[in-house]
């Protein structure tokens, strides 16, 4: 194993591992704000209690985010140190706007949420959890907007040194990839939380939790869930997602050929559902394919061209193109899924049906973990799409990576990592799992419900 | 001039997270020995309950602002550090998850193993992030091209080839531990009552006595190690203030706590790690990173700071968004402030 290697999968696999944590702390974020707009509004103690539980899921989900966090602030520096020292003056500003701005706001408004519900006044404690929601979505742009300068760096001059600086503020957080980047990305985070909260709704009714002290925590979970999910779901595919494929497709040509497997330069290039991509012999095997489609959701026409990985030099094809493929289409796949779901969930909402029509409440609670899958796939489509570069155009992944940490330290830290994460991830599961079954209630009322069973 | 501006200001944002994170590192000592059942525990571990976390946030916004304002620092000194630091990451998430899993969990037998990893984990951050703090007093075997790479330990001589833990940066580490461990001592006298109370004000005395030797050994061993450390005093006499800042908030501290004034007693020994701090940035300004392979090597401030227009778009943004921080910061403290009372706040 190069050193090489041993680097780009530290950073992929810690901060995969990191981000499944802050998409449920962003989408959950929005939600609490709802549940607590609701119990402003209408004085319901009930809707209090939801946000209460959800406060509490909230806060374990956002400490494991913040200690899975640190390290990817310092591993720019550890494990990218070439990379950290030419493009520092750039890269390093949204990084440390991110903590100037939103860390503070938000790790000083989440320890009032928490800790301050029985001082604060009512209207207080809804501005605390107005603040946590604009922290952690403030602390996303941030972080994308990093991400997208590696993607489609704008607004930057080269120094005689080497390094970058930075020419413009605004243009530098106002980067169109960003934006369209922002939007897609957030609402992926709002479908993750709104299928936990949906999901949580559908486990109490199977289980029939709550019947008895007439709070029906449930019916609260799901309508919320189902009807953010369903706005999500749509949004997700369209604008953002829609928008961001065509601004890949003009900044990325090769990116997007190797997600679409298109090996061929085509004019009415057709868009493949299933196949595997061969590179030796560059086809797709096994495809099923719908014509013209791809031309169309490109340029907006049936004829238009699109180009084909034969139309780039090889050594500038993304690595891993099959990993590459199939992340992209698991993500669409699951998002086409997604809508279908909650179509179907909101008309059982709006029917009044949806409450007791167990298959879809166990379709629900199963697909919970998805839309982690799909986020995951997603980013692995972006930053595999991005290879071989590093920063897109200006600097490969091969010259970026620290050089004087060795591929043995660079295992061992790794493989501490897997190891303290393999245990984190335990940890997390058996509290949030304890945290739902035991449930909004106070406690009378839950150990009530529980002995009634 | 930026130069001079940044460095300062980055300087300030590491004092920022010692005097803060400091105290609960602290704590997270001093409740290991400190507390004698389960509702002390609660009572210490809530007072730093709701600001731990954002304590920590002061380092990550200093590794930023030193990421873009000396990149090449920021690239030399992570990636050299590189063991290290990584063993200060898993402290660090041992430590917030051992916290947290505490407060939602109670499993009995376990909770004794999780305060444990709570308590080593801060002790060792201590003792690490002293260590730190003397290698870079120190000095590191950099390379022409500005990179080094650093094992955990050599032969434990601060020679030319050291390694991160050697005898002098040992010291650093227990100057740091016995420091914070005071720090939080101070911290508790604020925060809680009663016996425990009592109990971390006796306390104060022992460890103040120990500091003053340490703090000793360690100003002679710098010297010893490094005697170019004095240079920039003896060019500008007035800044012998600073070490004579350090005896006085000893003093101050010690008069405030016999006399039972812990907030004060408390911010004296906030002076103390400023001071300390502040000399020890001022002994090796304006190098950042001293090489032990010859001083055409070191990193200096010229060489390490970043672009003109980099700077000026950070100074911007960078004063507007640390003054709205430090209004965060003022808020949380005065809406916690007084005595953690264990029923009136809910979690
Ligand atoms: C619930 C999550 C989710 C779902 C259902 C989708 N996406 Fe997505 N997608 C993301 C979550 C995501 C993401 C995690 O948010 C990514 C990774 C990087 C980014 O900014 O957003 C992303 C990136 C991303 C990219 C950029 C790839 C690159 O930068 O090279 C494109 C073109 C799409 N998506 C397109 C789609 C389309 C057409 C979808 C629907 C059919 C879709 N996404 C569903
Ligand atoms: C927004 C902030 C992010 C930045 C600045 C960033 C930056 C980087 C860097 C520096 C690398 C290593 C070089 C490389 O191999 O390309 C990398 C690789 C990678 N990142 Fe990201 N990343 C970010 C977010 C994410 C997220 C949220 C995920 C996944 C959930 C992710 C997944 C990956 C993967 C899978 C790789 C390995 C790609 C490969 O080696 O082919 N990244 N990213
Ligand atoms: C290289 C990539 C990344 C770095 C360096 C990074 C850094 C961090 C750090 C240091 C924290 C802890 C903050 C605290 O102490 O309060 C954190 C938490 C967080 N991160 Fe990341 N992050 C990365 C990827 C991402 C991505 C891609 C997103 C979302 C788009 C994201 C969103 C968040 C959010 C919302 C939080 C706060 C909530 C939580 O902890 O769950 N991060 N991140």
């Amino acid at each position: 194993m190069t050193a090489e290697l041993i680097h780009r999968l530290h950073f992929a696999f810690t901060v995969t591992f990191h981000y499944l944590f802050p998409q449920l702390t962003m989408g959950l974020a929005l939600l609490i704000v709802v549940l607590k707009t609701v119990a402003l509004k209408t004085g319901s103690e009930q809707w209090d209690r939801a946000a209460r539980f959800w406060g509490r899921i909230f806060g374990i989900n956002f400490v494991f985010g913040v200690v899975t966090g640190i390290p990817m602030e310092f591993e720019f520096g550890t494990n990218w140190a070439r990379f950290s020292r030419l493009s520092g003056g750039v890269i390093g500003q949204p990084l440390a706007m991110e903590g100037v701005f939103s860390f503070f706001l938000e790790s000083a408004f989440l320890g009032l949420f928490l800790y301050g519900e029985k001082f604060l006044s009512r209207r207080m404690h809804w501005f605390s959890s107005v603040m946590v929601w604009l922290g952690s979505w403030i602390s996303g742009f941030f972080i994308i907007v990093t991400d997208a300068w590696m993607q489609h760096p704008v607004a930057y001059a080269h120094l005689p040194n080497g390094q970058y600086e930075v020419l413009s503020f605004w243009q530098l957080l106002l980067n169109p990839w960003g934006l369209l980047q922002y939007a897609h990305n957030m609402t992926g985070a709002v479908v993750t939380g709104s299928f936990v909260m949906a999901a949580t709704g559908a486990f109490y009714l199977l289980e029939g939790r709550f019947r008895q002290c007439n709070c029906e925590y449930g019916h609260i979970f799901l309508k919320v869930g189902v009807i953010a999910g369903l706005i999500s779901t749509i949004l997700i595919i369209f604008p953002t997602g829609d928008l961001h494929g065509k601004y890949v497709a003009r900044n990325q040509p090769a990116a997007i050929a190797a997600m679409e497997g298109l090996f061929k330069t085509e004019s009415g290039a057709g868009i493949v559902l299933v196949g595997q991509p061969n590179e030796e012999t560059g086809q797709i095997d096994n495809p099923i394919v719908v014509n013209n489609v791809l031309s169309f959701l490109i340029y907006g026409t049936t004829k238009a061209e699109v180009k084909g990985l034969d139309q780039f030099p090889r050594d500038q094809w993304p690595t891993t193109l099959p990993l590459l493929y199939y992340a992209y289409h698991i993500m669409a796949g699951l998002g086409t899924y997604f809508v279908v779901l909650m179509l179907a969930a909101a008309f059982l909402l709006w029917r009044n049906r949806l409450y007791d029509t167990r298959w879809i409440l166990w379709l629900l609670l199963i697909s919970f973990p998805l839309p982690y899958i799909a986020n995951t796939a997603g980013w692995m489509t972006a930053e595999i799409g991005r290879q071989p570069w590093l920063i897109y155009g200006l600097l490969r992944t091969s010259e970026g990576f620290s050089d004087t940490v060795s591929a043995g330290n660079g295992l061992f830290t790794l493989l501490g990592f897997m190891g303290l994460y393999a245990l984190l991830g335990l940890l997390f599961t058996v509290l949030v799992y304890r945290e739902i079954s035991h449930g909004p209630a106070p406690e009378a009322l839950a150990a009530q419900a529980v002995a009634a069973e | 001039m930026m130069g001079f501006i940044w460095f300062w200001l980055v300087a300030v944002m590491i004092v920022g997270y010692v005097v803060l994170d400091g105290f609960d590192l602290g704590v997270g000592v001093l409740h290991l020995f400190l507390v004698r059942n389960e509702a002390e525990r609660q009572t210490a571990l809530r007072s730093i309950g709701p600001v731990w976390d954002g304590n920590e946030v002061w380092l990550l916004a200093g590794g930023g602002t030193l990421y873009f304002a000396f990149p090449l620092l920021y690239a030399s000194a992570f990636s050299g550090f590189y063991l290290p630091l990584m063993i200060v990451l898993w402290l660090l998430v041992l430590r917030g998850v051992s916290l947290e899993l505490r407060n939602h969990l109670d499993l009995g037998v376990w909770r004794a193993l999780l305060d444990g990893v709570f308590g080593l984990a801060s002790a060792l951050l201590a003792i690490f992030f002293g260590a730190a703090l003397a290698n870079v007093l120190r000095g590191v075997p950099l390379q022409a091209d500005g990179y080094f790479f650093l094992p955990l330990w050599t032969n434990w001589q601060p020679g030319a080839n050291p390694g991160i833990l050697d005898w002098y940066t040992v010291i650093g580490g227990l100057v740091a531990l016995v420091a914070l461990t005071l720090h939080g001592a101070l911290w508790l006298t604020i925060k809680v009552s009663g016996e425990l109370e009592q109990r971390a004000r006796r306390l104060v005395t022992p460890l103040w006595m120990a500091l003053i030797a340490l703090t000793l050994v360690s100003l002679v061993a710098t010297i010893a190690v490094r005697p170019a450390s004095l240079d920039n005093y003896f060019r500008y006499p007035v800044t012998f203030l600073v070490p004579a800042g350090v005896v006085a908030a000893l003093a101050a501290l010690w008069f405030w706590n016999r006399n039972a004034q812990p907030v004060k007693a408390f911010l004296a020994s906030c002076f103390y790690l400023f001071f300390m701090l502040a000399g020890a940035c001022w002994g090796v300004y304006p190098t950042l990173l001293p090489a032990t392979t010859g001083a055409q090597n070191d990193i200096t401030l010229s060489r390490a700071i970043s672009g003109p227009h980099t700077l000026s778009v950070g100074l911007a943004w960078w004063t507007f968004g640390m003054a709205l921080a430090v209004a965060y910061v003022v808020f949380v403290y005065s809406r916690f402030k007084g005595k953690v009372d264990l029923d009136a706040h809910g979690h």
